[in-house]
């Protein structure tokens, strides 16, 4: 019996062991070879800090990519506070009209795929004769990660104790005041791990910011895409470090904040 | 009870904001789309002849209505290319929603019977590659598979093959960009209610003489099926749509339904047909959409 169950846990840790590598091993991969001398990507000339310079003086590529911080501060917030309101509508609004309308419209764009996305926000924009550039863009990555961020709040705000809100409302606080005094406080965390996650799913972001940009305002995933299918880059590497860098310490972040979530109730949402 | 009543009116009104932004720039953008879908090409700018303008009052619109074209839905029905760029989308994402499956399964499994404190470091280890980017991780690929890339290397210093295998531009590549690109949202549902399973089922079972791989299947698979249809549909979608991952890692003899999109749209400048495609994959993703729309609201609203 012990033996059986045994077997079983050292094929469940082989198969975890083996599914993480292939996660992590082609970043590792990328990740040390940035730091490369040699000019042939796959050839090992010693230690280098080379194609972070040249990324420093490429100046489209800056351009590009200080584009893109833009972009993703600008929709984060936006997208930040829609997605709370919309969560707070779902999550306390109990019943109103247009309510699966409503839900369906903010989960469906979780997973429909993004040349959709992206073609209709730009028929919209060319209609509504928008001049195209870093606005545009903006209020398309808002539409996107606005979703994400209602997902991540609404389920914190389902798993949080409603008795508390009641107790505060039965002491003479009106809802609004017994929101922003208790729940409010209580999903700050989520809140911001949510807007975290706008933030890189902004920054992340191609073929949305493909459809809806202009010329002459390029993201950082359009340029390095154009630049990749050119072929593979030293420089791209030494990008892509840094984007990792970056994620990894947002990631951090949100992971203190949800801890800090976690500490205060239940534990926080997943994503 | 009561005092709940009394919250959800200014929790209405919250959602007045958010209700009104998605229904300008998500539903009315399918109206569009529809529109665009149904009128000519021109060579102009936009590139589109409109059929209707809203301005123009009930007149106007209703001798634009008899206006109305199909032609392009019909170009799509009579051409062969975007036939088979449909049928290999389905292929495609068919196949690799399978492969997903089958591996993601034992990762998740293995993480539900991990101790309890180890679980969420590995559910955090999982997520982490899902926050970088789709391009920089399909970019990681293609150092490792081009022609003198790390894969060849290994294979040349092994003398497993005698020269350097072409990996890129196969669909062999394109399958390993998008299992390595979904692996995360096939694992993490299924991790979810695989953790929540009571273990003490899997022991009665085995109590009851069943061998661990006959209670596996008669107890543990069924009791995961939410987890395996939530983890097919978040993988199955987006994959029918996919453009990123076989444009740089696939040859570019057969298209995907993203990719004959994208090429209407920025190379063709065909915008009607470009249309026409979108609202084609929509329509295909409908069923799939609704399910998975049923499945988020059950599980994000718990019991409702």
């Amino acid at each position: 019996m012990a033996r059986t169950v045994n077997r079983l846990s050292r094929f469940n840790m082989t198969a975890l062991a083996l599914g993480l590598a292939f996660l992590y091993l082609p970043i590792v991969i990328l990740v040390i070879f940035s730091f490369n001398a040699s000019r042939l990507v796959n050839v090992w000339g010693g230690w280098s800090l080379r194609w972070y310079i040249e990324f420093f003086n490429d100046r489209a590529m800056l351009q590009a990519a200080w584009m893109s911080l833009r972009v993703a501060a600008v929709s984060a917030t936006l997208a930040t506070l829609l997605g709370t309101l919309a969560a707070i509508g779902l999550a306390r609004g109990e019943r109103f009209a247009g309510r699966a309308l409503f839900s369906g419209m903010l989960y469906s764009p979780l997973v429909m795929p993004e040349v959709i996305s992206g073609l209709s926000l730009l028929l919209l924009f060319v209609a509504l004769n928008a001049e195209r550039g870093f606005w545009t863009v903006t209020i398309a990555h808002t539409t996107l990660t606005m979703c994400f961020v209602t997902v991540v709040v609404q389920s914190r705000l389902t798993s949080l104790d409603r008795s508390l809100e009641e107790a505060a409302m039965d002491l003479g606080c009106n809802p609004v005041k017994a929101f922003l005094m208790v729940t409010l406080p209580l999903i700050i965390p989520a809140i911001v791990a949510a807007w975290m996650l706008a933030f890189t799913l902004s920054l992340d972001d191609l073929v949305i910011a493909s459809f809806t940009t202009g010329p002459g305002s390029a993201t950082l995933p359009i340029r390095i895409y154009s630049e990749v299918r050119l072929g593979v880059k030293p420089e791209i590497n030494a990008i892509c470090t840094l984007f990792i860098a970056l994620i990894t310490v947002l990631i951090v972040l949100a992971s203190f904040a949800s801890k800090l979530s976690s500490s205060q109730g239940e534990s926080a949402a997943p994503l | 009870m009561s005092t709940r009543r009394i919250f959800a009116r200014p929790a209405r009104y919250a959602a007045i904001a958010p209700y009104l932004w998605m229904a300008l720039f998500f539903l009315v953008p399918f109206g569009i789309v529809v529109k665009i879908s149904l009128s000519q090409t021109a060579i102009a700018q936009p590139p589109y002849t409109p059929v209707f303008e809203l301005g123009e009052g009930w007149e106007a619109f209703k001798a634009a209505f008899e206006q109305l074209s199909l032609d392009n839905f019909r170009l799509l029905v009579s051409d062969n290319l975007y036939i088979l760029s449909y049928l290999r989308s389905l292929v495609v994402a068919v196949t690799s929603t399978l492969i997903l499956l089958v591996i993601g399964y034992p990762i998740a499994y293995g993480m539900a019977r991990l101790p309890q404190r180890w679980q969420g470091i590995a559910m955090i280890l999982v997520i982490v590659p899902f926050w970088t980017s789709f391009l920089i991780r399909i970019y990681a690929w293609i150092n490792i598979l081009q022609h003198d890339g790390l894969l060849n290397r290994i294979l040349l210093a092994l003398h497993l093959v005698s020269e350097p295998v072409a990996w890129l531009s196969t669909d062999t590549a394109m399958y390993i960009g998008i299992v390595y690109s979904y692996l995360p949202f096939m694992i993490l549902p299924l991790y979810a209610t695989l953790a929540k399973m009571d273990r003490a089922l899997l022991e009665a079972a085995e109590d009851l003489g069943a061998s661990p791989l006959k209670a596996f299947w008669l107890v543990t698979f069924p009791l995961s099926l939410p987890g395996v249809g939530a983890g097919i549909l978040l993988c199955f979608i987006p994959i029918v749509g996919e453009f990123v991952i076989p444009d740089l890692l696939a040859g570019s003899n057969s298209l995907m339904i993203g990719q004959t999109l994208w090429l209407e749209f920025f190379t063709n400048k065909d915008w009607p047909v470009a249309s026409a495609v979108a609202i084609a994959l929509l329509v295909l993703l409908v069923p799939p959409l609704v399910l998975y729309d049923r499945l988020q609201r059950r599980q994000v609203e718990g019991g409702r």
